[in-house]
């Protein structure tokens, strides 16, 4: 991750106790954001208006790579009703300057280059003008008549072409960085970073293998699928300042990001975080806001800017296509001896793509002692990619997973066996840094035996395919407010964007536990930048995990200054006052025979002892309580069409300890469900001329309800220890088995191994009727 | 789209007329699933939209002697809602269930589905195998034409300007008949065919074919109406030998392309392998249709 931990980072050890609260199942209509949903009240991004705004378009690129010769925007601004046009021309150039945006790195170089075409528009639906007007048909009107003198050049899509000696380079100035790059390069490429991390030595622990297996498996670029698209409206003021109201994880991080672009100070601007419509990594960039700003300032007006479904597809980062090579060897009874990979991984149009990430995740799950992880990050002429649930860990897990299976397989151990037999337990040293804590793996490969699904019978071209993953929980900059309202009830502030829904209820839940008031008296939503510190973004699996902490260490604040109120009206210290079952009390009978006093009576007393009862918290989060996962599958291959149906699906987990067992069942189906859809169907795919031929849900196909069983989910508790809940974050591991599970699946039922992504029918099909014949000669 | 002119006439001559007067570009909206989409999405900016839902012909089910007409803008929920002549075409009304949503059934019409003219239209070929012919109406009069002749390639109809489908005509079935319509996609629902596969069929008192059409979408640049494929069933018991003749020559029919749904390969080989499923289907249906 490059980030040192800090000694100075918040842990707070878990606390063994009977929860009230915590751990339940409140009715689902409680939830806090249900019934808004459901009636359609919540407020997304492309639900504000503001008096007098403009709409805003963005003219994007037909070319996947070509020169910026000139654009000629003349006309359009003659247009009645344009009332502002922005090219690269009303944006500062950037400075190479690093920054965290979520779980992936931004340059600040790049960023400012991927929100508008300077030199050069990268890929198709590169954004190289943006225009405010009275409505939206005259914007689009006003981008006909837009001239942009393109000079193209050849274009590299796939990260294997992107690589070769004689590919068509992106960038002028790039020149692969990194480790094993001595002396530095004098050949310009496509290769931004080379990584490697070595643990023993790799070439003894082959020669101590007895069988060994090679994989090389290819993925295709996959879009997070998120159903809003992105939208923004800015309002920037004659004062000076800006108020954007948009679909964001993170809107401290939007924040600091606009005022580098538009070079501000980071107090003048505003970002109100609106409800999020899905997100999962990809609301971690900025895309509209700029220009909407840009165009706002220009105007003099607020401008409202709504993507429409092709241009998410064709501009906001999917994850990265990847091309991943596998060795790995093992004994005759089992025990993994050596362990290899290489990645290679699409960045998109800039470098930065979800490597460092997928390269800690490779192997981590296992107790390996000779391991050899080489990576590189290669640019191409594809949208820049951006972090998208586990950021690149299920499709280096499609490799390691199935070689695991294989290896198995040629030892003639059961799959789960297997695993148990080389599992990461607490204590195991990782390849990329520290050994590991307190961890569940090898529970959720015990619930996963001996649970029913293992008794299934299966019929005829059916199979069972098993996958684990890993991944970890971040910390970073969190802040929370709670504010006790003058009845008693609890009014929670926070800075962790709910992107998944379930934030405000658990959080809600805590803040019940530890005041000792019913769950529904405790209101619970998201602040603004102006109403908090600084918050880093929900990514990294933080948002529950790193977000509750600031939770508990707020609400502990109020509830310290609700018995500093108790001890000044009996007249003792604070310290002998306890606060217990939403009540303070005298902590011993020595302090003297007052009546408990309740969180409503303390509030009326408020004023008079000092004043109003709240609490808060800004704090760095220790990272930590990293999650791992085993999933089951079943399917169906039709050997005549190559359709592969899912028949049956179980997810077990290691969730630390269940806040709010009903979302946490939740994020496992939604991870493992878009899982399936990736190793399935979802791809993007390319013409000969590098544009995007399936921008649209049509045929960019995220699995249908119809499409998927009801996936089973059992939820393994082994705490957190450095969390008072024991939280683990949970959203991003069900994504990474499915891939490898299904091929294994497939593999199990009709005995091909798919390694090419998506293992979509004319795939299946392939690979079966490739197979056939061999199998008619044996 | 800044001058775009609605017009919902109230009878086929207003229809037409204005159709055939409009000298932009004119789209006939009856659902509007393809139409409106379409808008949306930037691909066509129609100057005038003719809503021909208000026209009583277009809207009807009625029965011609044994045979079935309705009208082109009936929705397909409210064929589906219709008991008689669901029982009596269950092969068309597979490629009605197939088209969009339940929702988007709620609005779009088998008329529709065919005026799109993409190859792929789920309702087209059940319609094909059935031996619809449409009913077209326009500024020079009315002419009755199978619905296999419609298409003439990838969004083009035969449609002459002003030129409208007012109804299709299914003839009346003799006993012992059945149809099917199969189509294969990735996904249970909401997709486009990557092939379809429809098949209609007669048997006589001993079980053999008397009759059959067969035809396929998305194998070629319009619905394919197969007759070599049918000549493998006429005439047999549809036993194994003519299922795998009839897979053969709806396999040698196609002529796909390659493209982001399926491949060349994959839809020829598909194509038999839908046609003979569909064929089984039919032939079960005309087993219990004594």
């Amino acid at each position: 991750m490059g980030m040192k931990p800090s000694p100075y980072a918040t842990k707070i050890p878990y606390e063994e106790k009977d929860n009230k609260v915590v751990g339940g199942r409140p009715n689902p209509a409680d939830r806090s954001d249900a019934i808004d949903k459901v009636t359609g009240r919540a407020r997304y991004a492309a639900d504000y208006n503001l008096p007098g705004q403009l709409i805003g378009k963005v003219l994007r690129s037909p070319h996947a790579h070509a020169i910026i010769k000139s654009i000629d925007t003349s006309e359009a601004e003659k247009l009645p009703g344009v009332k502002a046009v922005v090219t690269r021309d009303d944006f500062p150039d950037m400075e190479v300057e690093h920054a965290a945006s979520g779980e992936l790195m931004v340059n600040f170089r790049d960023v400012t280059r991927n929100m508008m075409a300077r030199e050069k528009a990268l890929y198709d639906g590169h954004p190289v003008a943006a225009v405010a007007a009275l409505s939206e048909s005259i914007a689009k009107e006003a981008m006909k008549l837009i001239k942009v003198d393109y000079e193209v050049l050849p274009h590299v899509i796939d990260v294997r072409d992107a690589m070769k000696d004689d590919a068509p380079l992106l960038h002028e100035e790039l020149f692969t960085k990194g480790a094993g790059i001595e002396p530095d390069p004098s050949k310009k490429s496509n290769i931004a970073t080379r990584m490697e991390s070595r643990l023993g030595d790799i070439e003894e622990g082959f020669k101590q293998a007895d069988f060994i297996v090679e994989h090389e498996s290819n993925t295709k670029a996959a879009h997070q699928g998120y159903i809003e698209p992105q939208a923004s409206v800015a309002n920037f003021t004659e004062g000076g300042t800006i108020e954007v109201y948009t679909g964001t994880q993170g809107h401290h991080v939007f924040r600091a990001q606009l005022a580098k672009l538009l070079k501000m100070d980071i107090s003048k601007i505003k970002v109100v975080p609106a409800e999020l419509g899905g997100g999962f990594g990809g609301k971690n960039n900025v895309y509209l806001e700029p220009l909407a700003a840009q165009l706002s300032r220009m105007a003099n007006r607020p401008v409202k800017m709504v993507m429409t479904r092709d241009e998410v597809f064709r501009a906001t980062g999917p994850t990265s296509g990847t091309n991943c090579k596998v060795r790995m060897g093992c004994t005759r009874d089992g025990r993994i001896t050596a362990a290899q990979a290489e990645l290679n991984y699409q960045a998109g149009a800039f470098p930065g793509s979800s490597l460092p990430l997928a390269s800690i995740t490779v192997f981590t799950r296992y107790d390996l002692e000779n391991v050899l992880v080489v990576g590189h990050d290669v640019v191409c002429n594809r949208p820049k990619v951006a972090a998208y649930r586990a950021p690149g860990a299920p499709m280096i897990a499609f490799a390691v997973e199935t070689a695991i299976d294989d290896l198995a397989r040629q030892c003639g151990m059961d799959p789960i066996d297997f695993r148990l037999k080389n599992a990461a337990k607490q204590g195991t040293q990782t390849h990329f840094g520290p050994p590991l804590g307190q961890i569940g793996y090898i529970e959720t490969l015990e619930a996963a035996k001996a649970s029913p699904h293992m008794n299934e019978p299966l019929g005829p071209n059916q199979g069972r395919g098993i996958a684990s993953g890993f991944w970890f929980t971040i910390g970073n900059d969190t802040s929370a407010t709670i504010n006790i309202s003058e009845d008693g009830t609890a009014s929670l502030i926070f800075g962790t964007v709910d992107v998944t829904g379930g934030m405000r209820s658990a959080f809600a839940m805590i803040v019940a536990e530890e005041l000792g008031i019913p769950f529904e008296k405790v209101r619970t939503q998201v602040g603004d930048t102006s109403a908090l510190g600084f918050n880093f973004m929900t990514a990294g699996s933080r948002g529950t995990a790193a977000g509750s902490m600031a939770v508990v260490k707020a609400t502990r604040d109020a509830i310290h200054r609700a018995c500093e109120i108790a001890a000044r009206k009996w007249e003792v210290e604070t310290d002998q006052v306890v606060w217990e079952n939403g009540h303070a009390r005298p902590a011993s009978a020595n302090v003297g025979d007052f009546e408990p006093l309740s969180l409503a009576q303390l509030c009326r007393e408020a004023t008079w002892f000092g004043g109003t009862i709240a609490g808060h918290a800004e704090i760095n989060v220790a990272m930590g309580g990293p999650g791992f996962g085993t999933h089951l599958v079943d399917v169906d291959v039709d050997r005549q069409t190559g359709l592969v149906k899912v028949l049956r699906y179980s997810i077990f987990q290691d969730a630390g300890k269940a806040v709010y067992p009903a979302f946490i069942e939740g994020q496992f189906q939604g991870g493992a469900v878009q899982g399936i859809g990736m190793a399935l169907n979802e791809e993007y795919i390319y013409s000969d001329k590098g544009t995007m031929e399936n921008p649209g849900f049509l045929d960019y196909r995220v699995p249908v309800a119809s499409d998927v069983p009801m996936i089973n989910t059992h939820i393994v508790e082994v705490p957190n220890p450095d969390h008072p809940y024991g939280v683990r974050g949970i959203g991003e591991v069900p994504i990474i088995p499915p891939l490898a599970a299904i091929s294994n699946a497939i593999h199990d039922a009709v005995g091909v191994r798919l390694l090419d992504h998506p293992m979509s029918p004319p795939k299946v099909l392939k690979a079966l009727d490739e197979a056939a014949p061999a199998e008619a000669a044996e | 789209m800044q001058n775009l002119r609605y017009e919902a006439p109230e009878t086929l001559a207003d229809a037409t007329a204005l159709l055939a007067a409009e000298d932009g570009m004119a789209r006939v909206l009856a659902g509007g699933t393809d139409v409106i989409v379409q808008m949306h999405s930037d691909l066509i900016e129609p100057d005038l939209i003719v809503d021909i839902k208000n026209i009583p012909e277009l809207t009807e089910i009625t029965k011609e002697g044994g045979a079935y007409r309705f009208g082109a803008a009936v929705s397909g929920k409210t064929l589906m809602l219709h008991e008689d002549f669901n029982k009596t075409w269950p092969g068309v009304m597979d490629g009605v269930r197939l088209i969009g949503s339940l929702q988007i059934r709620g609005r779009a019409s088998v008329g529709g589905n065919l005026c799109n003219a993409s190859p792929a239209a789920d309702s087209v070929p059940p319609m094909i195998a059935a031996g619809a012919v449409a009913s077209v109406a326009g500024p020079a009069g009315t002419r009755d034409v199978p619905v296999e002749d419609i298409v003439t390639g990838p969004g083009q109809t035969c449609l002459d300007k002003g030129e409208i489908v007012v109804s299709f005509l299914l003839p009346e079935r003799p006993p012992r008949s059945g149809d099917a319509y199969l189509r294969f996609t990735p996904r249970t629902e909401m997709d486009i065919a990557v092939v379809g596969a429809g098949v209609n069929l007669t048997l006589d008192d001993d079980g053999a074919c008397t009759a059959a059409r067969v035809a396929l979408a998305a194998v070629a640049p319009t619905p394919l109406l197969v007759a070599e494929a049918a000549d493998a069933l006429i005439g047999t018991k549809v036993d194994e030998t003519a299922l795998e003749a009839l897979a053969a020559a709806a396999s040698a029919a196609c002529s796909p392309i390659d493209d982001k749904r399926g491949t060349v390969e994959y839809r020829i080989k598909v194509a038999g392998v839908l046609a003979r499923r569909a064929a089984a289907i039919a032939l079960e249906r005309a087993g219990k249709n004594q």
